[in-house]
């Protein structure tokens, strides 16, 4: 054998180690590992930078008291020195406000989405069904930032004409301004945002009930009605659980079109102001995060931030894992 | 009689009642149905006035010229440009965001669907997926501005004068957090196509010899190319139409400023700038543009190039009953 086979072949033999089967699996498992400690870094750092916020407000960071503009405003103002630097903050009004609006979106949307879904699924006839998929599809695409334009210069303009009483705008003048971007069109417009992520997750449950339940139930002569709500959407029940879960999850993180249309102003809308609450100013944590962007530079605010974005991010992993696990008995339907 | 014959047809018998239609059902169930149709058609409704409202305002403020012009910061809005930057910004972006999501998200569907083990640990990992793929986008902002402000990561950015840090924002960094909001959907479609292809296909491959290596390399890839194709192009549309990272993590500049030092590309992507959705938030009235006309034919340009997307993503599925929820993730 020439000399060069023979390395060729020694070659082969020394690299053969390396070109093992395992090669795939190892190179692919510190893949999936990495994104682990993706997700270790990024609980880490976001829960270093908030740390200060925690622990100089202990438990009353989230409760109420003062207003949270101006611990904003002070914290923004807090002395250079390091030990002088001012934390104190009480977000009660940015929790509820995140809590009323998410919860609003969802109270709205989930009717609508399970009648869409239902529609889309079995009773529309087959040329509007073919057109109802392109549909959501548009919905869900549409960027939430040209949500917040329409609803910036549309809507709360609209509502602030037609809806809002100027007697009562002027009376609590003092206390809050008034503008037309409220909760009311913040919660319409995540509303709109999320059924398509609602219906995505209903119909493809309701599309994997087994054919046979439905022509058994059929068979007995119940009605295409009762048919599908009384099998099809109980069969889907983990499904719209989770829909609600992940949905939650999308609208409370939604930031951009809030910060667009809520009116700008950290306030906990007054129940007591009957349906006029609907049209007070919210903020929540995302949009606060985002309406103060330039804040980062002064470092206790820039930690501030990160508390908020703290709480958002947990409650978030938290819905996400939720809706994960919601979804795991439909997977013997076929639904992964 | 053979087994073989044809089963004996009867003639249908005679109705003794009206074809179930909805006027025969029970009130409660024509409410019901009736409700149905309103969603759906409401919905239509709302999508249709989206398109055509922005369409209208769209094509009324949109002139050629805007699409050439470099933004400037003039107050008078005849003088203050248009919007090629960001339309550069939005490309840029997209491009760095997808090529580090589609290796990544591939691999670790590959490794989900053909490995994956131990089972915990895959539990494990497809949980992350989630999480990331429910984590607000401002979050995974923050993340990436604490993250890539650790002076180890200078070349990332650069370094502002007197600053111990560095400065965490750039066309790069915006990229890679982007790269994670595109992540969950190439894994989801990656892995639905896998999980789509017949198990002889693997089977025929390994029984020639071929190692696991090489069977995902020369039969699972090529027959998964597909899927992997709609996972990058809902990661692009979700990436396009991101505003949370850009506003935090691009340096909130109007044009496309290049980092001083160092040689195109690389002072380019290290460099600060604007991409369509922040266009669309500066000049909002919740910005400090403040020009509704702008904002609107920059809004239109944005929807056309997520529809586009998501028209392609559409297409590049197609066949496949639902699609599945992959999308919405």
């Amino acid at each position: 054998m020439d000399p060069a086979a023979q390395t060729a072949t020694l070659r082969g033999r020394v690299t053969s180690r390396w070109r093992a089967p395992e090669r795939a699996e190892l190179l692919l498992g510190a893949l999936a590992v990495g994104l682990l400690a993706v997700l270790a870094t990024l609980l880490a750092s976001v829960f270093t930078q908030a740390w200060p916020s925690f622990s100089h407000n202990g438990l009353a960071w989230f409760g109420g008291g003062g207003n949270v503009n101006t611990q904003l405003a002070n914290i923004y103002h807090s002395p250079a020195d390091p030990k002088h630097y001012v934390y104190t903050l009480h977000a009660w009004p940015l929790l509820y406000a995140t809590a009323l609006s998410t919860g609003l979106a969802v109270l709205f949307g989930l009717p609508f989405a399970l009648l869409a879904a239902l529609f889309m699924v079995e009773f529309a006839p087959p040329g509007i069904a073919r057109l109802m998929t392109p549909i959501v599809r548009l919905l869900a695409a549409v960027p939430s930032v040209v949500y917040g334009l329409i609803g910036i210069l549309v809507i709360v303009p609209w509502v602030n004409d037609h809806l809002v009483d100027p007697g009562f705008k002027l009376d609590v003048k003092p206390v809050v301004p008034i503008s037309g971007g409220s909760l009311l069109v913040a919660a319409l417009i995540l509303a709109v945002m999320i059924v398509p992520i609602m219906i995505a997750i209903i119909a493809d449950a309701l599309r994997a009930v087994p054919r046979s339940w439905i022509e058994g139930s059929a068979a007995l002569g119940v009605n295409r009605w009762r048919t599908m709500w009384r099998v099809a959407v109980r069969t889907a029940r983990p499904a719209i659980a989770a829909a609600v879960v992940l949905a939650t999850a999308r609208a409370l993180g939604e930031a951009i079109m809030i910060a667009m249309v809520s009116g700008n102003y950290i306030f906990a809308p007054n129940p007591l102001d009957g349906a006029n609450a609907l049209l007070e100013p919210i903020q929540t944590f995302a949009s606060t995060i985002v309406a103060n962007a330039e804040g980062f530079t002064v470092k206790p605010f820039g930690q501030t931030l990160y508390a908020f974005a703290a709480v958002a991010l947990v409650s978030a992993a938290m819905l996400s894992l939720a809706g994960w696990a919601a979804r795991q008995p439909l997977r013997r339907y076929g639904i992964r | 009689m053979s087994a073989l014959a044809p089963p004996p047809t009867a003639p249908s018998p005679p109705r003794t009642r009206p074809r179930d239609s909805a006027g025969s059902w029970p009130l409660a169930d024509r409410i019901g149905l009736g409700l149905c149709w309103a969603a759906g058609i409401s919905l239509a409704l709302v999508a249709g006035a989206i398109v055509v409202y922005m369409g209208y305002q769209g094509l009324s403020q949109l002139h050629l010229h805007l699409l050439f012009d470099h933004p400037t910061g003039d107050v008078d809005q005849s003088k203050s440009g248009g919007f090629l930057d960001p339309i550069e910004g939005t490309l840029l972006l997209t491009a760095i965001g997808t090529a580090i999501a589609v290796p990544i998200g591939v691999g670790v569907a590959l490794w989900l669907v053909e490995f994956g083990r131990p089972a915990p640990l895959a539990r494990a990992v497809e949980s992350v997926v989630e999480v990331i793929a429910g984590a607000p986008s401002i979050v995974l902002a923050l993340f990436g501005l604490t993250l890539f402000s650790k002076p180890v990561f200078t070349f990332l950015s650069f370094k502002p004068s007197g600053a111990q840090e560095a400065f965490g924002r750039s066309f790069l960094i915006a990229g890679t957090m982007m790269s994670l909001i595109a992540l969950p959907l190439v894994v989801g479609a990656t892995r639905e196509a896998l999980l789509a292809v017949p198990n002889h296909l693997r089977e025929a491959s390994l029984a020639l010899g071929k190692t696991k290596g090489a069977t995902i390399r020369r039969v699972l890839l090529p027959s998964i190319r597909p899927g992997i194709a709609t996972g990058a192009t809902l990661g692009m549309g979700r990436i396009v139409g991101d505003t949370a990272i850009v506003i935090v993590l691009l340096g909130a500049t109007l044009g496309t400023e290049p980092a001083d030092g160092g040689f195109f590309p690389a002072n380019l992507l290290r460099g600060t700038g604007s991409t369509l959705t922040s266009y669309v938030y500066d000049n909002s009235p919740a910005g400090e543009g403040n020009a509704p006309e702008k904002a609107y034919a920059a809004a239109f340009v944005l929807l056309l190039l997520v529809i586009g997307l998501n028209v392609v993503a559409a297409r590049l599925s197609g066949g496949r009953a639902g699609g599945g929820p992959a999308w919405t993730r």
